[in-house]
Formats: C-alpha cells, sequence, structure tokens
C-alpha cells in the first residue's frame, strides 16, 4: 500500500525524497511545497486525518528545525510521516495547516509554544500550555530541563508572595521507581540528596 | 464537653453556660470545616472518594464542599499546581472569607513531586500558607481524613480572633482587590 503510494506521490511532485524511518513511509518535503503536497494526500490519497504535528530541534545543525506531520488514512489505514525543514533557523516558520485540517489549530500552537516556529496563516497563532508572556520555547535544546527565571505571569499575585518562577532542584532526578518490592518502598524518589537549592552541588 | 474551663451546674446557674470564647467559637468552626476543592489532577479523584460514601467525610463535619470560595474556609489544594494556575490559586485563596485553612494534598501541591520542571510550582507554600501537608502520591482518602482531622485539632487550639484581625495592611487590601473578581 505504502510503496505504490510512494511510486506515485514521487512521480507527481519531483520535489519529494524518501526518509529513513523505522516504521512508516516518511516524506521528505520543501516548505513552500507543504500546502500543495498535503492537500493532494487529503483529497486524492485519502489521508483524511492529521494525528499529530511536532518539530525536532536538531540543535547546531542547519537547518536546525524540522516540522513533522503524521497522517493516519481511516480508509487505507496507512500512516505517513511528512519532515519539512525550517528555511530560517533564527526566526523559524512553516505554512499552517490549520485550514486544510482542524486538528493542526491545537497542534501547531502547542509546536509554536514550545519551540517558537511560526505557522504562517494560522488564525490564532497564541500559546496554548505556558502562559501569554512567557519569553522562552522550552523544548529548544538551548533551553535548560530545570528552567529560568521569570516572574511569575501575575504581577499583583507576584508582588503579594514574593514568588518567581524558579529554576526547579535537580537534585537526585530524575525520579524513578525502581519497581522491585512493595510500592511503600519502590515510591519514585530522589537517589542523590547529597545537594539541594539552598546547599551548593559539592564538586570534586 | 471536652474542655476543662466549662463549669457548669444547672442548680445553680439555672440556663446559663459558662465558658471562654475561645473554646466556643473554635468548637463550632472546627466542626464545620466547609472545604473548597482546589481539585487540579488525580489527587482530586482520592479527594472525591472521601467524599463518597465508602469513606464518608461527613462523619467528621466537613463535607459541604462548596466550589465557590465565597463559601468555602478551607482550600484543599489537590494536585500539581502550575505555575500557569498558580495565579488563579491565589486569586482564589484570596477570595475565601477569613478565617480560612489550606491542606496540601499530595506530593505535587506539597513539593512539586515528581515534576521537577520548569512548568510546575514548586510547593502551593510559596503562594498560599499551607496548615496541613498530606504525603502520598496520591494519598489514601484515609490519609485525607487524617489530616482533616489534624486540621480540626488544629483549629480547635488557635485564639478564634486570630484570623480577624489582618497581619499586614497590604495583605488585606489585596483580599479584597483581585483583578476583576
Amino acid at each position: 500500500m505504502a510503496e505504490s503510494d510512494l511510486a506515485q506521490l514521487t512521480e507527481r511532485f519531483d520535489y519529494l525524497t524518501e526518509r529513513v524511518s523505522s516504521d512508516h513511509l516518511a516524506l521528505n518535503c520543501p516548505a513552500d511545497k507543504l500546502i500543495e503536497l498535503c492537500t493532494a494526500l487529503r483529497d486524492e490519497f485519502g489521508y483524511d486525518m492529521l494525528n499529530d504535528v511536532t518539530a525536532v530541534d536538531w540543535d547546531a545543525q542547519s537547518p536546525r528545525f524540522t516540522g513533522f506531520y503524521h497522517f493516519l488514512s481511516t480508509t487505507k489505514h496507512d500512516y505517513l510521516r511528512v519532515a519539512v525543514d525550517c528555511p530560517d533557523d533564527f526566526n523559524p516558520s512553516l505554512p499552517s495547516l490549520a485550514g486544510l485540517f482542524a486538528s493542526a489549530n491545537w497542534h501547531e500552537r502547542e509546536t509554536y509554544d514550545l519551540f517558537g516556529i511560526r505557522y504562517e496563516g494560522h488564525p490564532d497563532l497564541t500559546r496554548i500550555l505556558m502562559w501569554d508572556s512567557y519569553p522562552y520555547h522550552p523544548l529548544r535544546k538551548d533551553f535548560p530541563l530545570a528552567g529560568i527565571e521569570t516572574p511569575l505571569p501575575a504581577d499583583d499575585v507576584a508582588e503579594a508572595t514574593g514568588a518567581s518562577v524558579l529554576p526547579a532542584p535537580m537534585m537526585g532526578g530524575p525520579f524513578t521507581s525502581s519497581g522491585d518490592g512493595p510500592m511503600s518502598q519502590t515510591e519514585p524518589s530522589a537517589k542523590d540528596e547529597s545537594w539541594s537549592e539552598k546547599q551548593e552541588k559539592p564538586t570534586d | 464537653m471536652q474542655n476543662q474551663n466549662v463549669a457548669y451546674d444547672s442548680k445553680v446557674e439555672g440556663e446559663i453556660i459558662v465558658t471562654q470564647a475561645d473554646a466556643v467559637i473554635n468548637w463550632i468552626r472546627k466542626h464545620s470545616v466547609w472545604p473548597m476543592p482546589m481539585g487540579l489532577a488525580c489527587c482530586a479523584i482520592e479527594l472525591m472518594a472521601a467524599g463518597a460514601s465508602r469513606f464518608d467525610i461527613s462523619r467528621f463535619g466537613m463535607e459541604v464542599m462548596r466550589f465557590s470560595p465565597r463559601q468555602a474556609d478551607c482550600m484543599i489544594v489537590a494536585g500539581t499546581v502550575t505555575y500557569k494556575m498558580a495565579e488563579v490559586v491565589r486569586r482564589i485563596y484570596d477570595q475565601m472569607a477569613e478565617p480560612k485553612w489550606v491542606v496540601a494534598m499530595g506530593a505535587c501541591a506539597s513539593t512539586g513531586g515528581m515534576y521537577r520542571s520548569y512548568a510546575t510550582l514548586q510547593g502551593v507554600d510559596r503562594i498560599v500558607p499551607v496548615d496541613v501537608y498530606i504525603s502520598g502520591c496520591p494519598p489514601r482518602p484515609e490519609a485525607l481524613l487524617d489530616a482533616m482531622i489534624k486540621l480540626q485539632d488544629k483549629i480547635g487550639r488557635e485564639r478564634a480572633v486570630k484570623n480577624l484581625i489582618p497581619e499586614k495592611a497590604d495583605s488585606a487590601e489585596l483580599a479584597g482587590a483581585g483583578k476583576e473578581s
């Protein structure tokens, strides 16, 4: 099924290349041809459901960001993955699929929130998980896992409580359970408690 | 009456009971705690179980869950408090009438729990004063009941007028002046 799709697609769209994949058929597509390809996938090839929109940050490589789209055909029962490199490493942007698939709306907002990729043509490209004034994109490789100190979103609450967004204490983490023995003894806990946010990590 | 200060002799006093204001007011307060279920994650499911027939929180006189902060005096923070939600938790706390108490239910509300993350408040005590912490992930309903009974003991030992006098002028101001509340 997927092989015949691949032959038809590459014959019709000569800019497509096959991408190395350990599961489903995956294709590389240039950003400016994405709308054309996805319209054909939806209307002519039966890939009528967009399951996921996400991205990868390749850190020091260029292109730095690659957007990913996972399609499902509800008639052929087959998945298809499309990978699109963002042309600009510093202000990454991709065309929005929100006009083709309703599910793209929230997925693209999430990817924008966490990776900072702008989806051109999106009807309401605002953050979906972090608050609107948050200055970072947390899934980028240059963002530390613990976070960066930032003011709380509400000024009056920050003033009344003196609290702010602080880097999370990471000592002993990640917090995993061994799984052996009774639950009372295997609750996820810190493995290294020799340092905390009040006591610096010992250097040796 | 448990209170040692109560001296009641019906032959002498007739229908008059002599006691201390603290004893009476605290006795009334601790037997009618109205919780505000701040259910944010899976701990809220255990909170619901504690309210249902099997564990039956009404045995201890605190079954009147109120979803309006104006009608509640004990906020049970059940679940993970994200930084985005922290503002809401604090605002709802400010909207509750004095006297009020806070129970941090479970690991996440107490310390951030397993969410050592850029998005999670590392303990709700950073934004509201917590009276009782409950361990567990999530705690069983019995643990919640135990904590609520401990809270009752704590209420019984307080000075009844303590919470009526604002500690700081600015905190009293904030209590009445939420954003568009």
